[in-house]
């Protein structure tokens, strides 16, 4: 369970009111291949992932970035309760995708970088503060059910 | 992990852009990191930790020079950053783990300040450089 005040709770509503979700969510993987190229991996039928250019342009990173990011966002709808709302998904991501959730915690902290970059000094340390709780209990909800 | 030639391009572009901000830069940091990261703080009980303190931006200022340090002389960091790193060793004696979050909320800080600069290639150099510089400063640790 995430335990955030009431200040961090509206902080991260606040501005995720104003994310772009299905652009952020592309920046934030394609910047988690970029970055840690290893996390490649799991993205072997993706195509040209050659250069950051090329990673950052590609149409099946952007899709996925997209389908990633909305599923995040449904968490922040249920902050009390993500361990159940990620469930399905912990399940999925052990048994057939077979992603070791350090990359859950690496993609957290990209999407940080992101939303910094995004918001600037919107995003103070209060800000960061509240969505690096948000992303670690999400990270923690895609964990949970690995055996 | 090895910078390449690329790498270390865009780390002196970019600390070169930071226009004399490096060491604002370094204290907003450190705020970032006792703030999201509170069990960082316990290497400061001495220290004012509250928003604003005059410490905590003298101490951003050190860090932020020591980088600064490490960006001019990339191509032998263990004998550049020797001494800080026989400090962090046998003195601060800082858990290895708090490197990752302190560079963590450095890039974020670049992040925040220089948008148009942060590009995911540079992210990536940063990274690895941040990485690399605490490599060499937990060197000497055992």
């Amino acid at each position: 369970m995430v335990h955030l005040t009431a200040d961090e709770k509206s902080l991260v509503s606040g501005l995720w009111s104003k994310v772009n979700v299905d652009e952020v969510g592309g920046e934030a993987l394609g910047r988690l291949l970029v970055v840690y190229p290893w996390t490649q991996r799991f993205f072997d039928s993706f195509g040209d992932l050659s250069s950051p250019d090329a990673v950052m342009g590609n149409p099946k990173v952007k899709a996925h970035g997209k389908k990633v990011l909305n599923s995040f966002s449904d968490g922040l709808k249920n902050l009390d309760n993500l361990k159940g709302t990620f469930a399905k998904l912990s399940e999925l991501h052990c048994d057939k995708l077979h992603v070791d959730p350090e990359n859950f915690k690496l993609l957290g902290n990209v999407l940080v970088c992101v939303l910094a970059r995004h918001f600037g000094k919107q995003f103070t340390p209060q800000a960061q503060g509240a969505f690096q709780k948000v992303v670690a209990g999400v990270a923690n909800a895609l964990a949970h059910k690995y055996h | 992990m090895v910078l390449s030639p690329a790498d270390k391009t865009n780390i002196k572009t970019t600390w070169d852009k930071l226009g004399g901000h490096a060491g604002e830069y370094g204290g907003e940091a450190l705020e970032r990191t006792f703030t999201s990261f509170p069990t960082t703080k316990t290497y400061f009980p001495h220290f004012d930790l509250s928003p604003g303190s005059a410490q905590v931006k003298a101490h951003g200022k050190k860090v932020a020079d020591a980088l600064t340090t490490a960006v001019a002389h990339m191509d032998d960091l263990p004998k550049a950053l020797s001494a800080l790193s026989d400090l962090h060793a046998y003195k601060l004696r800082v858990d290895p783990v708090n490197f990752k979050l302190l560079s963590h909320c450095l890039l974020v800080t670049l992040a925040c300040h220089h948008p148009a600069e942060f590009t995911p290639a540079v992210h990536a150099s940063l990274d690895k450089f941040f990485s690399t510089v605490s490599t060499v400063l937990t060197s000497k640790y055992r």
